[in-house]
């Protein structure tokens, strides 16, 4: 059947031909193998099929001469049909296989971030002013506990249950050594260390080098235990259980074995070239009396030092799921939205599983106040949480603590063309080629992850400070969000009031 | 109606004072009357109130609950309630003087009770908390019913008015206090009720507040999972609770209480000079984040045999304390200090989230 598999490519190049001066940096940069040089006619070609729209050309090039336009080539519109659905249905129909896709749920749900707003002080309180006042945005994570002792002589014992201290917060969630590079592991362990945060191991295991970054570390064990043994779990200060993900709830991590090269292999300890699917449930987890056992076997193995973090993604019944989690000896829960980031998923998967996060955090926070065990865990909440404004309203809704990994890897060069599957990155992130990984230094990358936070930061000292408030007792304060456009239900489930009201 | 107390949020503006004697000498309403007329702008005529430490000696082992009502059958409704659970030894209507300035008054009555010691038994609680589910249980659940006084020897006098017409209209001179607290309100709306007034009052803890705090939601919707339930959406209120399940139920000293609600900053505990000192702020601080309260605020609190005055940690509202012979005296404004005392000595302000404690010396209150 000719023809039948051919679709007219996504993206077009554009090349201004007076501007190229036949450098050919883009056929150099292109690791997709979309320009050529051809040196008889002196032109410079492009195969636009192999095209994923990453802008590495278009940035790289000297004279301005290149841009990637979506191509007008179309398929009769049809609101119901929509010409990527028409083409996955061809695709599927060539392989047989199931649809692939990277980061996060690129479709058009609501994002609720986007429709609350923020309270500022007028008239009767006063502003704090953040340049001439004390601003805290330190923050403790752990279990807080229920009653106060003393001693003998009426001193109170001031013990705690391992805690993570924040300087901010927000964290880098978890990406593995293998979804991502060395370099970008690099970057986002030398920014924590420098920023007093902390960032996630993932499911790949620790890198020999980064043990040194050990106290800004959070270690993570997932179904498919890849790279736990007794010096990782030691290395981290916290560990992390992996029950799920946001950008595919119900089902394991994905490394295509085209990413697993030398080193990745001996950190995941699995052999060269393999996939690394790790199981869909953990296989000593059925139930959450089997997590209660996980997590307290967790903290005899570390000897009662480390925090251990349980996370899950945002799916319908998550208030009930976190309210069973707070009662296992878990003493943080983090919760990952629909629309956060993954390396690999399927695509029917990322598209439509799960719910989002601010409603989740919503529901799981008043779940845990109404059965009076909010103080047993801490929060923290991911996918995706693009800006401080975000973050600034999920504290407000009741989250100790924000993950965030796509706006890190965007600090780092990620132009968000949704191919990480393919370990073709251009910008050195999302690939193990050492060719493609020495585009990305680490020097700069840290550097480049500390000012995204330290701005952040600013603009959440601003925030609050607008609102009257000069520490995370910001947790939980709904009154100082508003709705705009959204339903009674919304409106409820958030637990915010209606804009005007 | 839509705009009664607990609907909607109002913040005020305020005046507070106190007067204490450290020798328990008992005092007339006169004095604390006198100091909140020079700070008359402070308020606006929608919220007034005192409490008084000391002014019910013949029953001082029993619970005095000043509950308003709607009308009489709210009244037969809680009187019922009250008789299931407490004892009550003395039912009276609280003494007022009508005057033109104070209208709409509801009926105000109050009770001297005791817990029933069956009832105690079988629930298992100690008096104190029992009596705090009552009061909660009424004013959550029994329409046009207020409780707004329920400690022991001691009372709150509140109405809508001016804070000077309200002493008026108790006829305070006719009670004598070893300690008085007071109020004069500044609502942004007309809140049309007493129970919106201040001074307010859980068990024999009363707090008088001037400020709006930014973080109520949040240590309103913290302090709901310990049972308390904040019906008024007022700062106070939430400030109330807190000084109650902190010192109450977790057993704090006052000065371990305003190091929660006015944490010092970190940068501050870091400058400590003992370890201890460090350890203990920085954990109360770790443990209750949720209960710091900023924004900002002066509060009195009134509780047997003492007060304590303190300020939000960056002190964004005025407070003085003076003193003269066995009297402590705080207030908003020193001028309100020279209207009970014009010889009052060592005027000075307190720093921010620096607690300033008064306790009457032991056996003589």
């Amino acid at each position: 059947m000719p023809g039948i598999n051919y679709f007219y490519p996504e993206f077009e190049v554009v090349r201004n031909d007076a501007r190229c001066i036949r450098c050919q940096v883009c056929a150099r940069q292109c690791a997709n193998e979309v320009h050529s040089y051809d040196p008889e006619r002196d032109l410079m070609l492009s195969d636009e099929s192999k095209c994923v729209n990453c802008q590495r050309c278009v940035s790289l090039c000297p004279t301005r001469a290149l841009k990637i336009v979506k191509s007008d080539c179309r398929l009769r519109e049809n609101a119901n049909w929509e010409g990527d659905t028409i083409r996955e249905v061809y695709k599927q129909a060539l392989s047989g296989g199931v649809l692939l896709s990277s980061m996060g749920n690129p479709k058009n749900y609501p994002v609720y971030w986007d429709k609350i707003l923020i309270n500022a002080s007028q008239v009767t309180n006063p502003s704090i002013d953040p340049l001439r006042e004390p601003m805290e945005t330190r923050v403790f994570l752990g279990k807080k506990p229920e009653k106060l002792e003393r001693d003998e002589n009426g001193n109170l014992k001031c013990e705690l249950t391992p805690q993570l201290e924040l300087s901010m917060p927000v964290m880098f969630s978890a990406m593995s050594y293998g979804s991502i590079s060395y370099n970008a592991h690099e970057s986002l362990a030398r920014a924590s260390k420098e920023l007093g945060i902390y960032y996630n191991t993932g499911e790949g295991g620790l890198h020999e080098d980064f043990y040194v970054y050990g106290p800004n570390t959070i270690v993570q064990v997932a179904s498919g235990r890849f790279g736990v043994h007794r010096d990782y779990m030691e290395a981290g200060a916290a560990v992390e259980i992996k029950m799920g993900q946001g950008a595919k709830p119900g089902i394991g991590g994905h490394l295509p074995g085209t990413k697993v090269g030398p080193d990745v292999s001996r950190t995941r300890m699995i052999p060269e070239g393999s996939d690394a699917i790790s199981p869909a449930p953990h296989h000593d987890i059925y139930s959450i009396e089997d997590l209660r056992q996980l997590v307290y076997s967790i903290k005899e193995a570390t000897g009662h030092k480390k925090p251990v973090i349980v996370k899950v993604a945002a799916v319908h019944n998550i208030a009930a799921i976190a309210s069973g989690i707070a009662r296992s000896g878990a003493d943080i829960i983090a919760i990952d939205g629909f629309r956060g980031g993954t390396g690999a998923a399927p695509t029917r998967i990322r598209d439509s599983v799960g719910i989002p996060i601010e409603l989740a955090l919503a529901a799981v926070d008043q779940r845990l106040r109404d059965e009076g065990i909010r103080g047993n865990v801490s929060l923290v909440v991911g996918g995706s949480i693009r800006s401080s404004a975000d973050v600034v309203k999920a504290i407000a809704l009741g989250a100790d603590a924000c993950y965030i990994a796509t706006a890190a890897l965007l600090a780092l060069g990620c132009h968000l063309c949704r191919t990480c599957q393919t370990g073709n990155c251009n910008w050195g992130i999302a690939t193990q080629k050492p060719e493609l990984v020495k585009r990305l230094n680490p020097d700069l990358g840290y550097k480049r992850l500390v000012n995204l936070m330290t701005a952040w930061n600013h603009e959440i000292k601003e925030l609050m400070g607008g609102m009257g408030i000069n520490s995370m007792a910001l947790r939980g304060n709904r009154l100082m969000l508003r709705g705009v456009g959204l339903t009674d239900a919304e409106l409820r489930i958030l637990g915010i009031s209606h804009a005007g009201e | 109606m839509s705009m009664l107390e607990g609907r909607i949020r109002i913040p005020s503006g305020c005046a507070i004072s106190a007067v204490i004697s450290r020798e328990g000498r008992r005092m007339t309403g006169e004095k604390i009357i006198e100091s909140m007329r020079p700070m008359h702008e402070r308020s606006n005529g929608l919220g007034g109130g005192f409490a008084g430490y000391g002014i019910y000696p013949e029953y001082k082992d029993l619970f005095a609950l000043h509950i308003f009502y709607d009308g009489e059958l709210c009244r037969a409704a809680c009187e019922a309630y009250l008789r299931d659970h407490l004892e009550i030894v003395k039912g009276e209507i609280i003494p007022t003087r009508k005057i033109p300035n104070i209208t709409d008054e509801p009926l105000i009555w109050r009770y001297f009770v005791t817990p029933l010691r069956s009832v105690l038994a079988s629930r298992q609680l100690d008096e104190n908390e029992f009596l705090a589910r009552i009061v909660m249980h009424i004013n959550t659940h029994l329409q046009g019913t207020y409780v707004f006084s329920s400690g022991k020897n001691m009372g709150v006098f509140k109405a809508v008015g001016f804070p000077e017409d309200v002493g008026a209209f108790y006829r305070l001179e006719e009670y004598e206090a070893y300690c008085w607290t007071a109020h004069g309100r500044y609502p942004t709306n007309t809140p049309g009720w007493w129970g919106g007034a201040h001074p307010f009052a859980l068990l024999d803890r009363t707090i008088v507040h001037n400020g709006e705090i930014s973080s109520y939601d949040a240590n309103r919707r913290y302090i709901e999972m310990f049972g308390y339930k904040c019906t008024l959406q007022t700062d106070t209120e939430v400030i109330t609770y807190i000084a109650d399940f902190l010192q109450r139920k977790q057993g704090l000293s006052l000065t371990e209480l305003a190091s929660v609600i006015a944490a010092p900053f970190w940068s501050t505990i870091k400058r400590k000079p003992t370890e201890e000192e460090r350890l203990n702020l920085s954990f109360l601080r770790k443990v209750y984040p949720s209960l710091l309260i900023t924004g900002p605020f002066s509060i009195i609190l009134g509780f047997e045999g003492g007060l304590m005055a303190l300020n939000d940690r960056l002190k964004l509202r005025s407070m003085v304390v003076g003193e003269k012979d066995d009297l402590t005296f705080i207030a908003s404004e020193e001028a309100a200090i020279r209207a009970m005392e014009p010889e009052a000595e060592n005027i000075w302000s307190p720093a921010g989230g620096e607690p300033v404690i008064v306790t009457v010396k032991e056996g003589c209150y």
